[in-house]
């Protein structure tokens, strides 16, 4: 509870800060558009969030938003309508989840590792078949292009980007439809996590998975739908990459999304030990990467020093956090 | 003789004491040079802190060490095996991925270069060829990664270290514990040359028949105390474990359902876990009887038990509960067939130490504290059961959401019964269920079983406690070394009995 309320307190710091830099820039755009950033960012954060739970942890994330961003739109360039490829793209994530979960259970690897050789494997994978049915090895993939090669599918494009970001076809952004879809999937993993049987096992798994199993919790069925969810929603981060940028390149998309994620989730008070960690404080804790990188703008910062930013924010929540841990 | 010099090591009047026990109580003991001691005694008698004691890694709170007759005093083991003391761990202290060579000098490697230190490969050839004849081992081993070597090859390798510090008392604390009879017998050897060569060796051990062949003189400790010693003339199996036991049992074991039992609910035939080199177990469980498990550390009871429970793989043979053969590959297989296990580590196996009470509680209950839509929890079930459970077995917390680990050892272990109450056990197996239990929560949690046991489980005790066992059993069988060496009804049921047998003396 103190863990949710320092977080809470470092939120609204630093939005109050980004507000009062400059009053007259925060407009309802800039809002629009904070929100939308913090949807984003939740969706990878709880993601990987709900897998450090389990005592797990996810290192691919960045390069499996890569892949998921590049194969739905050559999935739609070839011809596959746009909500059935955001699907194909989905799925795809589960069963890269459920790879990884495979591997870190029944095969006995750590998950640092398995997650380690992904980062390399995806964002290699991404590069290949973005070129697909090109002639070219490697290239950038748009919406523009898409909509040039199967006009047929570009008002079907343009209903899923209203749906998901909440962007208009000439690019306005007037609703924050990222963030709202972030809240309701929280919504629903707060349900599971705090509320049902398979959220105490997620706990317990990643507390202590020998008396978890001593307890007869099936630990590794557990653990690997944590992973599930972490590629999945990854893929599905990819999807809304795509839709919301219009264009994405594969040797750069989603790049460090991964260790972003993690920073958030470990800000919002998940443990890399496992078995710690809100839904809420997680949602939390991705809204504090928006502001960072607001401030940059507001306040003129060179954007060379958001990852210094970034790296002593969590240097300095974690230090606080085990300060507390030992007084408590 | 030379015996008639000082001691080349002696221990006056040594007391040490632990939060809650009297580890060591005005225990003494002489070393000469070229004998072997054995210190014998059960387990938790106090053999190994005395041996912590004279090698330096525990400070006695009263008496004398003394060495060659001059008072000395360790503060680390490094001190101790400065003055030529060194102790040869049940675990043993190698670096597993270096070689024998680096391991023979580590911390002390012959030098070349000045202040450069650069290892002298030639010197530590030379020296450690040298070492490794002194304990019969092949000298092509010098160059091999410690790791793969067998066990009785790294106990060598330990002793050739010590032999290098120029040790002249080695304590060896079970040595044979891991090694094959082969490797046994050239431990003996290696252990009459050293006494030929002046060594002394203190030898603990609860394997009776090394102590009759490798010692010359045996001091037998109970309950941290000094029991007796034996001369060579007088060391035998029988005055071993006469001077070992030989306690009244003065605790109170409320047994009042020892009615006659039931038809077999546990049924465990030829079962060998993989890995095991023991032979297969069989014995059968009744209802309302409890069953005591009897042997020494690494009589390989808490192995069985995890085979049973679906912790570790089983190799051959079949568990039946109520005369149904049944298929555990993990746990929570057996516990579906009502097979339950109170685990040995409490804080490793039994709880998750780390969260709350009513978590640990819940944790294998939860489906009875689920909505079956989506398995959501109902909080007022939840915490009504929490009540229910925390009132009838008397833990005492604050509340339910305090974390387990705060709590005292014995609220600990009720929190791991109470969560097994729950689910009706049809066998319940315990293992060491009142270690570090203050003695409230004991009787406390004896009265449990004997309830339980009163309404029909088949209770599978391993216990290393005596008391416990000879108190609360219907019914014992001792392992030695893996196999069944005996099974004792109540009438032949002593603490001498079960010795002899633990020990690998014949059934009488």
């Amino acid at each position: 509870m103190t863990r949710i309320a320092g977080v809470f307190v470092l939120v609204v710091s630093l939005y109050a800060w980004l507000y009062f830099s400059n009053p007259d820039n925060f407009g309802a755009n800039v809002v629009v558009d904070l929100l939308n950033r913090h949807g984003f960012y939740g969706l990878l954060t709880l993601g990987v969030g709900v897998l450090i739970i389990t005592g797990g942890i996810d290192l691919s994330i960045g390069s499996v938003v890569a892949l998921g961003a590049v194969s739905f739109g050559v999935l739609m360039r070839s011809g596959v309508p746009p909500v059935l490829a955001a699907m194909l793209v989905g799925l795809g994530g589960a069963l890269i989840g459920l790879l990884h979960g495979i591997l870190c259970t029944y095969g006995q690897l750590q998950s640092f590792l398995v997650t380690l050789c992904g980062l390399f494997v995806y964002r290699g994978l991404a590069r290949t078949i973005s070129g697909i049915g090109e002639h070219t090895a490697e290239q950038t993939v748009s919406l523009y292009s898409i909509k040039a090669e199967q006009p047929s599918a570009a008002s079907a494009l343009d209903a899923l980007r209203a749906g998901i970001v909440g962007k208009q076809a000439n690019g306005a952004l007037d609703f924050p439809m990222e963030f709202v879809l972030m809240l309701g999937f929280a919504a629903i993993l707060a349900v599971v996590l705090h509320g049902s049987a398979a959220g105490r096992y997620w706990y317990a798994v990643g507390s202590n998975r020998q008396a978890a199993r001593y307890s007869g919790v099936n630990a590794d069925r557990h653990q690997i739908i944590a992973f599930i969810i972490s590629s999945t929603c990854a893929a599905l981060g990819g999807v809304i990459l795509l839709l919301d940028f219009a264009s994405v390149d594969p040797a750069s998309a989603g790049a460090e999304f991964e260790l972003l994620a993690i920073t958030g989730a470990v800000i919002g008070g998940c443990s890399l030990r496992g078995g710690e960690g809100t839904i809420v404080g997680i949602v939390l804790g991705a809204a504090i990467l928006p502001a960072i990188n607001k401030l940059n703008i507001f306040l003129g910062i060179p954007n060379t020093v958001i990852p210094i930013v970034v790296g002593l924010t969590l240097l300095a929540g974690a230090s606080l956090d085990e300060i507390l841990r030992r007084r408590g | 003789m030379l015996m008639s010099l000082a001691p080349v090591l002696e221990a006056t009047a040594i007391t040490k004491q632990f939060p809650g026990v009297r580890a060591l109580d005005g225990v003494s003991l002489q070393v000469h040079a070229g004998e072997v001691v054995a210190v014998v005694g059960e387990n938790g008698a106090g053999k190994s802190t005395l041996m912590k004691v004279l090698a330096g890694v525990y400070q006695p709170d009263s008496g004398a060490l003394h060495r060659n007759g001059v008072p000395i005093h360790f503060d680390t083991p490094l001190a101790a095996m400065r003055a030529g003391i060194s102790l040869i761990h049940q675990e043993l202290n190698l670096a597993e991925n270096l070689s024998v060579a680096d391991n023979l000098f580590l911390g002390r490697e012959p030098t070349w270069g000045g202040p450069l230190r650069f290892v002298d490969r030639a010197t530590i050839r030379h020296r450690g060829t040298e070492l490794l004849q002194r304990v019969g081992l092949d000298t092509t081993l010098l160059p091999h990664i410690v790791g793969r070597l067998p066990p009785g090859q790294k106990q060598l390798v330990e002793i050739a270290r010590a032999l290098g510090l120029d040790a002249k008392v080695l304590i060896m604390d079970e040595p044979t514990s891991s090694l094959t009879q082969r490797e046994t017998d050239r431990l003996y050897t290696v252990i009459d040359n050293l006494k030929a060569a002046g060594v002394s060796v203190v030898y603990i051990s609860h394997r009776l028949a090394e102590v009759t062949r490798v010692a010359g003189r045996a001091v037998v400790l109970r309950d941290g105390r000094l029991a007796g010693e034996l001369a060579q003339a007088e060391l035998t199996h029988e005055n071993l474990v006469r001077l070992m036991v030989g306690r009244d049992l003065h605790q109170f074991f409320p047994r009042e359902h020892r009615q006659s039992h039931g038809p077999e609910r546990l049924t465990v035939s030829g079962l060998r876990w993989v890995g095991s080199k023991a032979a297969p177990a069989t014995f059968a469980v009744r209802a309302g009887e409890v069953f005591g498990m009897a042997g020494l550390i690494g009589a390989g009871r808490t192995e069985l038990a995890e085979a049973i429970f679906g912790v570790r793989a089983i190799a051959t043979g079949e568990v039946r509960v109520d005369g149904q053969p049944i298929r555990v590959r993990e746990p929570r297989d057996a516990i579906h067939a009502g097979v339950l296990l109170v685990p040995e580590d409490r804080r490793l196996h039994g709880l998750v130490i780390d969260n709350s009470v009513g978590f640990n509680l819940s944790l294998p209950n939860l489906h009875m504290l689920s909505r079956t839509l989506l398995r959501l929890i109902v909080p007022q079930r939840e915490r009504a059961f929490h009540q229910r459970m925390i009132a009838r077995l008397r833990i005492r917390t604050p509340t339910a959401s305090q974390r387990a680990g705060l709590l005292s050892g014995g609220n600990q272990q009720k929190i791991v019964f109470a969560r097994w109450l729950a689910r009706g056990p049809a066998v319940l197996i315990l293992d060491e269920p009142t270690r570090g239990v203050d003695v409230g929560a004991k009787a406390e949690i004896y009265q449990l079983i004997d309830e339980l046991a009163g309404q029909g489980v088949a209770i599978l005790m391993i216990s290393s406690d005596m008391e416990e066992l000879l108190g609360m059993s219907d019914r014992v069988i001792v392992l030695h070394e893996g196999r069944v060496a005996g099974e004792l009804s109540r009438d032949q049921l002593s603490e001498v009995a079960v010795m002899r047998l633990a020990t690998g003396g014949a059934s009488e």
